[in-house]
């Protein structure tokens, strides 16, 4: 193994590559080849549900020979699997944006505080961030249920007659996901906003520009990058996520996380739950390519 | 600079209730007599004493807890591992894929990561408990950890480390005094993120655990979809004190590392 660490090195260099290296091998790459493997395979009603993994490097070869698409074909045959994609991308897509709506003027409220100020809202936005995940969407189903606190407030106050239908539809989910990831939105929108030079947005007014004008030609264009990491470390989470629509959602509303527990929990098809995983890493690949390419290009120019 | 605007801060104001509003009424309720959510019954810490009496949850929290400090720990150890790697090994043969390898599961949806563990035990019939719990908490963490170590590498100089070794030190006695001080606040804040990683994690461990060895968001999630009960919010509030206890330690370190810091160069 000498060779791994070029220019020699003593054993404690070569172990700091080693030890990590082997592990994500054997626990990240190793478990994923078994999915794609599986993904492959047919169903065998047995236990475990599906055709035994490999003895040996020959079965490895004898397996390659009885590749099947059975599983991939059946996904695009179900209306179920492609409606749960299309649901999931629109789904992150529409809390992204509503996500960016609400996180850039936070962003920009925090930059254009005080330094003493900031660094408070700072520590307010990150806070959430480190409480659980499970208990800040349980808490939205006291109050999103129809006889819960949101309605009964509005009822006592008058403003509506009867209770609204929030909890378990589209809407009670778009709201668990923005609240749940609104601080990674804030985050990199301030982390950029905050690197404004203050002084070109002097100029654009002394210049004549009115407040709206240098927002929109200025600030906006300038806080592009902040725009781009924060809407991906929304959507990308979001895409897969299970717990939000599985506790806030009604079972209409079918995410692609939930697709794939549903199959693998309650069906017990392991070669459909593997298609699925495969299939949503693809879907996930893309817009990750897209923004490191826009990003190296932004890094280049 | 002039400050924000009425309308900004008025937008800032509506987006911290929207942040922190779900969080204080979950309190709130946790200190309502009342076995219904919507009612207020008076105050009461009954549900609090309720909690010692739940055997299984008090057991669910203790597996939890064991699996989150050894999982941490054994994620901060691969963690610095894989950092030093990446900071400071420009080329070794396979480079591009352990990068990869460290990247890949910050953006890996949860259910893809437990769904491919949960197989990967299968298949070397490894038995599904505490142990695999860690395994894959470990993993996932350390990939945090070495992100945040590499990012703190990044900002160093590494002449100092250069200086060290012409000084005839070894690189174990160059590691241990002066690049893990150097890393300190960063190993830190990446075992306290792969700490709070673990104890939050439902999805991941309920691929991976067994029948005895439920963790504490399991049992939550499996009584949450039955309904809002003022237990679920009692122990949600003892979570968030944690939590807010936690952040105010480390914020007052903070506060007096930087007084410290200010003290020293207005003394030189």
């Amino acid at each position: 193994m000498a060779e791994v660490v070029k220019g020699g090195g003593s054993l404690g260099r070569r172990l700091t590559v080693m030890v990590p290296y082997l592990w994500l091998l054997a626990f990240f790459l190793f478990p994923f080849l078994i999915v794609l493997k599986i993904s492959f395979s047919e169903v065998v009603v047995a236990q475990p549900p599906y055709a035994p993994v490999w003895d040996s490097f020959d079965a490895v070869i004898g397996h390659l020979s009885t590749i099947s698409f059975e599983n991939y074909a059946f996904l695009f045959s179900d209306d179920l699997y492609l409606n749960s994609y299309l649901n999931s991308v629109r789904i992150a897509f529409v809390s992204t944006v509503i996500a960016l709506l609400i996180g850039y003027p936070l962003a920009l409220g925090m930059a254009r505080s005080g330094p003493g100020w900031r660094l408070v809202l700072l520590t307010l936005v990150i806070l959430p961030f480190w409480t659980s995940f499970l208990i800040r969407v349980y808490a939205w189903i006291g109050i999103l249920k129809t006889e819960g606190l949101l309605n009964t407030a509005l009822l006592s106050a008058g403003l509506i007659s009867e209770p609204l239908i929030i909890q378990y539809t589209t809407t009670a989910v778009y709201i668990g996901i923005v609240y749940s990831y609104l601080p990674f939105m804030v985050l990199p929108l301030y982390a950029s906003l905050e690197k404004l030079d203050a002084s070109l947005l002097e100029a654009a007014s002394d210049l004549g520009a009115r407040p709206w004008v240098a927002f929109w030609r200025v600030t906006l264009p300038l806080s592009l990058p902040g725009i781009l990491a924060g809407s991906s470390l929304v959507f990308i989470p979001a895409v897969g996520e299970f717990v939000i629509p599985e506790l806030l959602g009604s079972t209409s509303v079918q995410m692609i996380g939930r697709t794939l527990w549903n199959e693998f929990f309650q069906n017990r098809d392991w070669p459909i739950a593997s298609a699925v995983a495969v299939l949503l890493l693809l879907v996930l690949v893309i817009p990750i390519m897209l923004f490191q390419r826009y990003a190296r290009a932004e890094g280049t120019g | 600079m002039k400050g924000p605007g009425p309308a900004l801060r008025a937008a800032m104001i509506a987006g911290f209730v929207f942040l922190y509003a779900p969080i204080v009424i979950l309190v709130v309720y946790s200190f309502n007599e009342s076995r219904l959510v919507t009612v207020w019954g008076g105050f009461s810490t009954k549900w609090y004493a309720a909690l010692w009496q739940n055997q299984g949850l008090l057991d669910a929290a203790w597996v939890s807890v064991i699996v989150a400090v050894t999982a941490s720990t054994l994620a901060t150890v691969l963690g610095v591992m894989a950092g030093l790697t990446l900071a400071r090994m420009p080329r070794f043969f396979g480079r591009t894929l352990f990068s990869g390898m460290v990247l890949a599961p910050l953006v890996m949806p949860e259910v893809i990561t437990g769904l491919s563990l949960l197989l990967a035990f299968i298949a070397v019939s490894l038995d599904r408990g505490l142990l695999t719990i860690i395994i894959a908490h470990a993993t996932f963490s350390m990939c945090y950890v070495a992100v945040v170590v590499q990012a703190r590498l990044a900002g160093f100089d590494r002449s100092v480390e250069e200086a060290a070794q012409d000084l005839g030190a070894r690189p174990a006695t160059v590691f241990w005094r002066v690049t893990l001080p150097i890393i300190a606040p960063g190993v830190v804040a990446g075992w306290l993120l792969s700490f709070t990683l673990s104890l939050d994690d439902l999805v991941i461990a309920s691929f991976v655990a067994g029948p005895g060895s439920t963790t504490l968001p399991i049992r939550i999630f499996s009584s949450v979809r039955l309904g809002v009960t003022p237990e679920i919010n009692a122990i949600a509030t003892i979570l968030i004190g944690l939590v807010a206890f936690g952040a105010l330690l480390w914020s007052l370190t903070l506060k007096s590392a930087l007084a410290a810091r200010a003290r020293q160069q207005s003394g030189a």
